[in-house]
């Protein structure tokens, strides 16, 4: 069995009062798409920027390769090599691709910028992908289609021999040939032995290009199963509700039951004994919470963009 | 972002082998290929110094044809020592205007800047590397105090350099005293506007620095194909390289003419000695935002301030430093100023030099909104602004006209920049 390259246990984070992620673990493997998928507020953004390092967990244990690391600003996990593709897509028009690749980063042979290598490297990196999109890499990112604007993003993403690479609702805002592209490198990335984490909103994508779905319902971790134990009907469930038939969290857990006040669990104090059940590939049954208080989530459905 | 523009036909199978870089092409379809990007890039929006260009040519005909006295050597050595204040200020403004942003008060921070001069020079009698020194540092501060306002602060540039430009103004009035007139007696520094290269001086830094364009061209080109990436089609390099050539040549040459009207008297001619200082700090200026890191970092911000940011670029350094850049080309130019009117008047840097200045540069192609824009264009739109002031001044014209005329092709100037990025933002989606 595959070891996740990053792991996360029991981790906790707040804002202020809002109990945003609940004692959640969450795995990518090498060389496979890890989907991770939720409702809005179901805490995705807040784990992806706990994971990037933006936010730092409150408590909880971060694991990469096998070993605990501290990772509490972007630094640290550029560091590690995990990098994420927001959204936004944090490209600058005005700049042709490599230019935008290398941005921050750029290669100097003594004072002078050293195009040629970067142009180079750009070049064999987007081969690599199997880019065949993109026609120029002295394009500026202005004419270029939003596909191709995403594949840079992910091309800039993997330049620097990353091993995880964290997928911000890549394909929100493209047509079906453009969604295809995306995905179609979405699993070359993959394929070429990355980890990939995933976040779509989009079911059909999450289907098609996912190895195992991880489903958030109200920041606690509903469930990690493997694609092929899944189907839509039930992704959608565990999403809605949290839990879909033996899978998800137990009734008590989804908010059902009427404990008020919600206090954040010390998550650190927490051996990992229990939540380590939780193996990929294994169906899971209902997450069984380890001793102490059982705690609602916060009946108010806690926005991601809580400000930090 | 949200247009479908199907691709399909790009998608399917796997990749036998990548768009990118692509087998060696023939020089013709490469030249073919290149003119296609490049009408394509123009009509996309990004014109450069172009419709500058041509303006120029056009005005030159136009004032030429109908006062002859326009295409004499002497008025083309005018029309540089003219040009030479506000371009040096547009230069500096371009860096401010690659972020977006403006600085105002340049104008007089020259003024400030050649205050300083002259009161160090001539009542003071500092020796000149040290007033020089006092002129330049002068600009600096400024620069840092406004950009510090703006970049860390959090003003908005608009409103900083316009209180900048009252206070300066004000600066210079109570360094040269209401009415007053401070002389300039430096004989090195009256020389930079007033006197000329010898011409034989004028041919040999012609050589270098055509010779320096080519080899700079070459080995870049170089350095490219030896690595196997897209290079510009030899021909093209060769016709802009021999174009550059040829027209720095062709206007040594006019310079190096006679030009008094009495050579019995005193003999005028060579290249002003203004021309080589300008064209070092252009050399400089394209250096810096083309081929160095901070330079690029200029432009992301510009571009993108999140992303620059998100990069790990530091922004607000980067904000800070334009200004200060901005201030001191000003500096610069207040010595050329000075130089050309003999001394430093309450007045020094103000009337219309900040407005010519914004004009040349974006008149030259940059653009308003940040991001685009080369070192280059100040001194294309330079040209324009000083053709216009000194065409309609041949031809008999009050100032009133000339400011409206000259305040038209601004307008124009920025519309073009408008619509272009309109054109760009349509194209480019």
């Amino acid at each position: 069995m595959t070891e996740p390259i990053l792991s996360l246990r029991q981790v906790n984070k707040s804002f202020g009062p809002a109990h945003v992620l609940k004692d959640v673990d969450f795995n990518a493997y090498p060389g496979e798409v890890m989907a991770l998928v939720g409702d809005n507020g179901a805490g995705k953004s807040t784990l992806t920027k706990c994971i990037g390092g933006i936010h730092p967990i409150d408590s909880g244990s971060y694991e990469f390769d096998g070993r605990p690391v501290r990772v509490h600003e972007p630094r640290d996990a550029s560091a590690l090599g995990i990098e994420i593709v927001y959204q936004d897509l944090a490209l600058c028009d005005n700049l042709d691709i490599v230019q935008n690749m290398f941005l921050g980063r750029e290669e100097r042979s003594g004072m002078v910028l050293d195009r040629a290598s970067m142009e180079e490297r750009a070049l064999q990196t987007l081969a690599g992908l199997s880019v065949r999109t993109v026609t120029s890499v002295r394009q500026r990112v202005a004419s270029l289609s939003g596909g191709q604007r995403q594949t840079v993003a992910i091309a800039r993403a993997v330049l620097w021999n990353s091993k995880v690479v964290i997928l911000d609702e890549p394909t929100a805002a493209l047509g079906v040939a453009q969604t295809k592209q995306v995905l179609d490198l979405v699993r070359r990335l993959a394929d070429a032995g990355l980890a990939v984490i995933l976040i779509s909103h989009n079911m059909n994508d999450v289907l098609s290009v996912a190895d195992r779905i991880s489903a958030l319902y109200l920041g606690r971790m509903a469930a990690e199963v493997r694609r092929a134990d899944i189907d839509h009907t039930r992704i959608v469930e565990l999403i809605t509700t949290g839990r879909s038939g033996d899978l998800g969290l137990a009734p008590e857990q989804t908010g059902e039951t009427g404990d008020p006040d919600a206090t954040p669990a010390a998550g650190g104090s927490d051996p990992a004994g229990e939540a380590d059940a939780i193996r990929p590939g294994d169906a899971i049954g209902p997450v069984v919470e380890p001793a102490g208080p059982a705690e609602t989530p916060t009946a108010t459905d806690t926005d991601d963009e809580v400000p930090a | 972002m949200t247009s479908v523009t199907p691709e399909a036909p790009q998608l399917d199978g796997p990749a036998e082998k990548p768009a990118v870089g692509g087998p060696r092409r023939s020089p013709a379809d490469e030249l073919k290929g290149h003119l296609q990007a490049y009408t394509a890039r123009v009509r996309g929006g990004d014109m450069g110094s172009l419709p500058a260009a041509l303006g120029l040519v056009v005005l030159c005909a136009v004032f030429g044809t109908l006062r002859p006295a326009f295409l004499t050597a002497g008025n083309f050595a005018n029309l540089f020592t003219q040009g030479a204040v506000i371009t040096t200020i547009a230069m500096g403004l371009i860096f401010v205007l690659l972020l977006g942003e403006i600085d105002l008060s340049a104008g007089f921070a020259s003024g400030v800047a050649g205050a300083v001069l002259a009161v160090t020079l001539t009542k003071h009698g500092w020796p000149l590397p040290v007033a020089l020194a006092a002129t330049i540092v002068t600009g600096v501060v400024i620069g840092l105090v406004l950009g510090t306002l703006v970049a860390r602060v959090g003003i908005p540039s608009f409103v900083v350099t316009l209180g900048g430009f009252l206070a300066f103004q004000g600066v210079v009035l109570i360094i040269i005293g209401q009415g007053g007139n401070i002389p300039i007696t430096n004989e090195t520094v009256l020389a930079i506007q007033n006197n000329n290269l010898s011409p034989a001086l004028g041919w040999v830094l012609f050589a270098l620095v055509a010779a320096g364009y080519a080899a700079t061209r070459v080995l870049v080109a170089r350095s490219r194909r030896r690595k196997g990436l897209d290079t510009e089609p030899l021909v093209v390099s060769a016709v802009k390289v021999a174009g550059v050539v040829a027209i720095t040549a062709a206007a040594v040459a006019v310079l190096n003419e006679e030009r008094s009207r009495n050579v019995m008297v005193v003999s005028l001619k060579g290249v002003p000695i203004v021309v080589p200082v300008i064209v070092v700090l252009l050399a400089l200026g394209t250096f810096v935002l083309g081929y160095t890191r901070y330079g690029l970092h200029i432009y992301a911000v510009g571009g993108n301030a999140e992303a620059a940011r998100r990069a790990g670029i530091k922004v607000a350094r980067i904000r800070t430093s334009v200004f200060v850049i901005c201030s001191t080309m000003a500096a610069v130019a207040g010595i050329f100023a000075a130089s050309r009117a003999n001394s430093v008047d309450p007045n020094a840097g103000g009337s219309n030099t900040l407005l010519y200045a914004v004009g040349a540069a974006v008149i030259g192609g940059t653009s308003l909104f940040g991001g685009r824009g080369r070192i280059v264009d100040a001194v294309v739109g330079g040209a324009v602004v000083a053709v216009i002031d000194n065409g309609m001044g041949l031809l008999g014209y009050s100032s009133g006209v000339k400011f409206v005329v000259t305040g038209l092709v601004l307008v124009v100037a920025a519309g073009v920049d408008a619509l272009s990025r309109r054109r760009a933002a349509a194209s480019g989606a």
